[in-house]
């Protein structure tokens, strides 16, 4: 993808997303767990929650204490209680993110969400898929799909009002 | 004028003998931890909290880690949530016995820390009768073991000062506007040094201590505290007392005439707490000497939130841990 092509209005991929979800959900009677992983996810679980109309609370899940990358520090100081306001057990749980890269921080939210429980079905959602998958993830629901980004090159949510995708070049998210 | 000798303590710690390269490496005392150090062990501690709704009680951070417990002096409470902690972040435990293991067959200390080592150990949890002791196994393990001390003679606590002012935090918020009492026998509380330290490098707007001159050590003004005599002036309008235990064990001698005057004169009972402030907390780092220190129905009062120091110490020594095996974020101290 060229840099400086535009990228799509966030609103209408939630809206996009919204209503591929509401087939599963009403299998599933209308009821599912939302949850969102910090920090981009839960941004978009919100404006999921809001579309679907669903009647319980939403989730949020901090994934830091569940990645692979652990012994080789990095992690930011930071983290945020996971809170999962209901139990998961043999529910429906639609797993939020903002973006899919190599499928590790889903990985370990999956990790985290079974120590929690063990749900009858899990739905993964992204609003952007960029590729470069590391391990045999892939999401159920995508608001927008890259195959083409250099590796130099990573999509950033910012938010929460409004909800704004940009591309940035990793030279210049370092400084 | 209090002519008791100050009690034993080791030399002065250097910061480097706990924070390498802005990481904490092991923990040994408060003194020189630092409040940005400090306060980042607190949020983690805060991030562990959370886990207690999770089904599984168990987080992956030191998998493949193996904790021994080296217990050289009794406890139970402590020994508990230490080898607990380390279940919780997934860690190998071993708890042992010093007290009727090698060390009584004539192996010296030196012999059995190697022994450990090979075990392929990875963190001392240390618990000894004599001041500096946890700081003695620190200097000469393997590079890569860490130690925490548990508590060493009269010298330090540093998890439980920790916990105690992470339940501070938690039910009064900032503690620059707070005034902290903490009372009793602060001559033999390893407890009540490490408190004192970690309030003021927390910056809490006033640290009373309150006892008899007998079981205060010599010029503890030096430490930054107000000093009382008299329950009735030391607990006014305070918004957190903290209860020492009454150290009968390592007291040699006449201390107080008794046991019954003590607690006529120290004791904590629902009259004298409501000298503090209406909301203020009761804390005791435990065991509690009912009837001695503080009454049952304070002990058991709506006041106090002495059971959920020893939840809330779970999730401190889980920060602890994770952190000087540098598996949780570290501030540069």
């Amino acid at each position: 993808m060229n840099p400086s092509s535009a990228l799509p209005d966030v609103e209408s991929l939630l809206d996009h997303m919204a209503d591929a979800l509401r087939v599963p959900l009403a299998e599933h009677g209308g009821s599912a767990c939302l949850i969102g992983i910090h920090t981009g996810g839960i941004w978009v679980a919100e404006g999921l929650h809001r579309r679907l109309g669903l009647d319980q609370a939403m989730g949020t899940l901090d994934i830091t204490y569940y990645r692979d990358d652990l012994s080789r520090g990095g992690l930011h100081p930071h983290i945020r209680p996971s809170r999962l306001p209901w139990s998961v057990d043999d529910q429906l749980v639609i797993l939020v993110d903002d973006v899919l890269h190599t499928g590790r921080t889903v990985r370990a939210a999956l990790n985290e969400i079974f120590d929690f429980g063990r749900p009858a079905r899990v739905l993964f959602a992204t609003l952007v898929d960029r590729g470069g998958h590391e391990l045999p993830i892939s999401a159920d629901v995508i608001g927008a799909r890259y195959d083409d980004l250099l590796p130099t090159q990573r999509i950033k949510l910012s938010g929460p009002d409004p909800l704004m995708l940009t591309l940035v070049e990793r030279e210049a998210s370092a400084q | 004028m209090n002519t008791h000798p100050a009690p034993h303590r080791p030399g002065p710690l250097p910061t480097s003998m706990q924070v390498e390269n802005g990481q904490l490496r092991h923990l040994l005392t408060v003194e020189g931890l630092g409040r940005p150090l400090i306060e980042q062990i607190l949020d983690n501690a805060e991030s562990f909290a959370g886990m207690n709704d999770q089904g599984v009680k168990k987080l992956p951070l030191l998998r493949g880690k193996t904790v021994a417990n080296l217990f050289f002096e009794a406890s139970t409470r402590t020994r508990t949530t230490f080898e607990l902690a380390a279940k919780r972040l997934s860690a190998d435990v071993l708890s042992l016995n010093m007290n009727a293991s090698a060390t009584t067959k004539g192996e010296t200390l030196l012999d059995t820390l190697r022994n450990l080592e090979a075990m392929q150990c990875d963190m001392f949890v240390v618990r000894h009768a004599d001041s500096g002791a946890a700081h003695f196994i620190a200097r000469h393990v393997a590079p890569h073991i860490s130690v925490i001390n548990a508590g060493d003679g009269r010298h330090a606590h540093p998890t439980q000062a920790l916990l105690d002012v992470f339940t501070i935090r938690r039910h009064k918020g900032e503690l620059s506007k707070l005034r902290v009492a903490i009372v009793g026998d602060v001559l033999h509380s390893r407890v009540a040094r490490s408190q004192i330290h970690a309030l003021n490098t927390l910056a809490t707007g006033e640290v009373r201590v309150i006892g008899p001159r007998t079981l205060l050590p010599a010029a503890v003004e030096q430490l930054g505290v107000q000093v009382y005599h008299s329950m009735e002036q030391g607990l006014k309008d305070v918004d957190v007392v903290i209860m020492l235990r009454l150290q009968k064990e390592r007291m040699q001698g006449a201390f107080i005439p008794s046991e019954h005057e003590y607690f006529l004169r120290y004791g904590l009972d629902a009259k004298r707490l409501a000298l503090a402030h209406p909301e203020a907390i009761v804390m005791h780092p435990g065991p509690a000497n009912r009837g001695v220190e503080i009454a049952s129905e304070v002990a058991d009062g709506p006041q106090s939130v002495i059971l959920q120091q020893v939840t809330y110490g779970l999730s401190v020594r889980m920060a602890v841990m994770s952190m000087v095996m540098g598996v949780s974020p570290q501030v540069r101290a």
